[in-house]
């Protein structure tokens, strides 16, 4: 057991050690020292309380975004739409949160929360189900939805739901109610840990039982599937409706936890990153957790190390971007490694582009 | 005559984990046909595709006319003489014969494509070997034998002087797959080699003159026509004696099971597939379906199953409409189902054993309460289904894509047999596997079928549904031709009702 999990890990654990060490040629290129980089780079991210807090702010919305993807993947899509689904997300659970007056926190949050699910799952549901009844392919459908998104939250945001206090002329709802404002204990945001009892639950779900079973199996193989019984149209939009909710929570949790508002423009680009820390956490619910502490440990300390090794933050999202090149091709690693291919359940990417 | 024509000498090939080919060495001379005798999985592809320079040897030398070869593709080998009719044509359907027969080696003019001139060739072609076609007919419309006769001529047109033919009979009726074999004995007259690649022993024994038998990637055996039978080919190919025929009791059918009744079905193209089909199964009987692939078979059982949706007709089972029903409510009306292609429906390759042998009632009782799987549960059933079917693996924990088709069968038929079944539906039941798990395959159809199961059996395989069925249904083109009495069923009569005759 221990060797087929070390096997799973081999490949995302080379390709950031391969990151990495790339990354030393690149710092070394600017003239600064990778020690004193990637020394800055981990205090900036666990150094203190603060920094800990940052790391784990910016790894609760990866969490989100990397179910969102790594879901779908089980059931063999590819979720693009993480980030329009979060944006509707952020944007109603901000809206139930500044929205209403006068409730009980243990009222209010979960309202709060559950309206960015309901509208995430709505807006992920929406491809699914045009899957399962047109055959319209996801990535299309979702990559069309995050411009709707986008656009539907930037007026919300601007008309409906403006902020007017002040001489405010941003775009950006006001500022979400104490009782609907996510706390933090000490150095650890309750939106992270929410976030860990939700992976731990996808991975519950998906390895546990009947319905994960389905999901799985639609997944690996849709003739099979139909062929036992399984409604394959029901298990495409169902499961694009749960990716889209956990993208939906996680701008729930930004809205509610970190921006204590939705502002348009400040989420962008967080829904992507869900694509990432998927493909870094092979799909795995539960190595979505490491994967996005890892990323959020690297964009939490990355202006310290800007400012202490004097290297451009932007070498972070070099780093980034090379880690994805290898897990994307980890022939690359076991070229290097000599390793054997392996048998586990691998991710294919792209899988049914082609297909209807 | 002491030419070589086309020889393996010594030659070994090893792919990661198997040694697919091991110091086998075949000869053919000219005018002389060579059948290949194996299982899948003995090497024969492996050995034919070195022989075409598909792939390379690790060692060992490919002999043509003589003079040892180092092949670097197949343009190498075509270019030596050597031609290959794949058992998938490689056709372009749109095309005209003499366009498919030329293409890649089109006679040109100014750079032009001299079609004229193709023309005249393709016929004189046609005419000196006796392979009569029509030059401009376009290849979609020619039946399957014609199609292989254009890739016949395809190799003739390359000056080929060796034939390699891979299960050349599997696509035709037995009328036609008898035509193919005195077509290929004319082609030796001109001193022609063929090289015969097959499982089906009867052929080997019609038209062979050496015959070599692999197993394992081990030549086991050389012999000729006269010196055996089919069962002495059997025990070679297998390594052990086998019963080429079950023992059968007579049948003892009751009440009616599954009734079809003016059913139509289409195709995915939408075009009808399965032409107003009307017949009756019962219990404690098979019903074997004859035909050659592609005449509805498919379309039928899927229909059947719950996984296509018929246009008009009915269906009842055990007297209950079940014509729209999903493939689930179909099932549970004690409803087994051994899919054609076991890769697409039948397993999921990267499940565990234990997880595709719940694939069918993963969401029951026992095996998960209130949506939740139980694994120890699951585990013991998938134990007993290897342990009672034979499924060769060291765990049910390896994944189902690891075992051999014969093992993925019998991993399917297992689950599919766990039940009490009503009704089985088993479509190509026994395709592409050893022969030892074809016969425990075919026991245990027969076991279902005296303990009063009613059995459909689809095969395009005509001795398994001679074998098997006590009465036999024809299908062509859609159509029910007949149904036959399994005791007034032969091989000709079948054969020709396969080709759409009714005399």
């Amino acid at each position: 057991m221990s060797r087929s999990i070390l096997r799973t890990i081999a490949i995302p654990l080379a390709a950031v050690v391969f990151g990495l060490l790339i990354g030393v040629v690149l710092i070394l290129s600017q003239n600064a020292s990778p020690a004193t980089a990637y020394t800055a780079l981990v205090v900036g991210g666990l150094g203190d309380a603060d920094a800990l807090l940052r790391t784990l702010q910016k790894a609760t919305p990866l969490i989100f975004g990397g179910l969102a993807v790594a879901v779908a993947f089980k059931a063999g899509m590819f979720n693009i739409g993480g980030q329009g689904q979060l944006l509707v997300g952020a944007v109603f659970a901000a809206a139930v949160g500044f929205g209403i007056d006068g409730l009980p926190m243990v009222i209010h949050l979960p309202a709060a929360l559950v309206a960015g699910a309901i509208a995430g799952a709505i807006w992920g549901g929406i491809a699914g189900a045009l899957k399962a009844t047109t055959g319209a392919h996801e990535v299309i459908v979702t990559i069309m939805l995050n411009f709707v998104a986008g656009n539907l939250t930037d007026w919300l945001s601007a008309n409906p739901w403006k902020d007017n206090s002040g001489n405010n002329i941003v775009a950006r709802t006001p500022l979400v109610e104490d009782s609907a404002t996510i706390p933090t204990l000490g150095a650890v945001p309750v939106g992270f840990l929410l976030a860990v009892v939700v992976a731990v639950a996808c991975w519950l779900v998906l390895e546990r039982t009947t319905y994960g079973f389905e999901v799985r199996s639609v997944g690996h193989n849709r003739n099979a599937a139909q062929y036992s019984g399984i409604k394959v149209g029901w298990i495409m939009a169902s499961t694009m409706a749960v990716a889209g909710m956990l993208a939906g929570l996680g701008g729930a949790v930004e809205s509610l936890g970190v921006d204590g508002r939705f502002e348009a423009g400040v989420n962008v680009g967080l829904g992507f990153e869900g694509i990432t820390i998927a493909l870094l956490a092979r799909a795995n619910p539960l190595g979505v957790i490491p994967a996005a502490l890892l990323v959020g440990l690297m964009e939490a300390g990355a202006s310290r190390m800007q400012f202490k090794a004097g290297v451009a933050p932007e070498l972070i999202d070099v780093i980034q971007a090379l880690i994805l090149f290898f897990v994307a091709a980890p022939i690359i690693i076991r070229w290097v490694l000599r390793m054997r291919e392996d048998n586990s359940e691998q991710l294919r990417l792209g899988a049914g582009w082609g297909q209807s | 005559m002491s030419e070589v024509l086309l020889a393996a000498h010594n030659v070994t090939k090893q792919f990661p984990g198997v040694l697919a080919n091991d110091d086998v060495s075949v000869q053919l001379r000219p005018g002389r046909i060579l059948a290949l005798l194996g299982e899948n999985g003995a090497g024969k592809s492996t050995l034919v595709n070195i022989l075409f320079g598909m792939y390379r040897p690790d060692s060992g030398d490919v002999i043509i006319k003589n003079e040892v070869v180092d092949l670097h593709g197949p343009d190498d080998a075509i270019s030596r003489g050597i031609g290959m009719v794949h058992q998938h044509f490689q056709l372009v359907p749109p095309m005209r014969v003499v366009e498919n027969i030329v293409l890649g080696a089109e006679p040109s003019k100014r750079g032009l494509v001299d079609l004229e001139e193709a023309r005249n060739r393709v016929v004189e072609l046609s005419g000196r070997y006796g392979l009569e076609i029509d030059p401009d007919a376009l290849v979609e419309d020619l039946p399957v034998g014609m199609q292989q006769r254009v890739e016949i001529l395809k190799a003739l047109y390359r000056d080929a002087d060796v034939l390699i033919l891979d299960e050349p009979t599997g696509v035709l009726t037995p009328q036609e797959a008898d035509h193919l074999l005195s077509v290929l004995r004319e082609l030796t007259a001109t001193g022609l080699g063929i090289v015969f690649i097959t499982h089906k022993l009867r052929e080997v024994l019609a038209i062979a003159d050496d015959i070599v038998v692999l197993r394992n990637g081990r030549v086991v055996g050389e012999t000729k026509p006269a010196e055996t039978n089919e069962s002495g080919l059997a025990e070679m190919m297998v390594g052990r004696s086998v019963v080429l025929r079950v023992e059968k009791s007579v049948a003892q059918p009751g009440d009616v099971v599954l009734a079809v009744d003016e059913l139509e079905v289409n195709d995915d193209r939408g075009q009808i597939a399965v032409d107003r089909l009307s017949f009756e199964v019962r219990e404690g009987e098979i019903l074997g379906v004859a035909g050659v692939e592609g005449n509805g078979q498919r379309e039928l059982v899927e229909a059947i199953t719950g996984l296509r949706h018929p246009m008009a007709g009915t269906m009842r089972i055990d007297g209950e409409e079940v014509t729209n029903g999903s493939a689930r409510e179909i099932s549970k009306k004690g409803v087994a189902h051994i899919p054609e292609d076991r890769e697409k429906h039948g397993v999921v390759a990267v499940y565990s054993i234990a997880e595709n042998s719940v694939l069918n009632r993963y969401h029951r009782s026992p095996f998960s309460i209130r949506g939740v799987l139980r694994r120890d549960v699951i585990e013991r059933h998938a134990q007993e289904v290897v342990d009672e079917f034979d499924v060769r693996t060291p765990s049910i924990a390896v994944a189902a894509s690891s075992l051999s088709g014969g093992n993925k069968q019998k991993l399917i038929v297992g689950r599919e047999f766990s039940d009490d079944i009503k009704l089985l539906i088993a479509a190509q039941p026994t395709r592409g596997i050893d022969i030892g798990a074809i016969e425990f395959i075919h026991r245990r159809i027969l076991e279902q079928r005296d303990k009063g199961a009613a059995v459909l059996l689809v095969s395009a395989e005509l001795d398994e549904i001679l074998g098997l069925s006590d009465r036999i249904a024809v299908l062509y083109d859609g159509k029910l031709m007949d149904v036959l009495d399994a005791q007034d069923a032969d091989r000709e009569r079948v054969g020709l009702l396969m080709a759409g005759i009714t005399k």
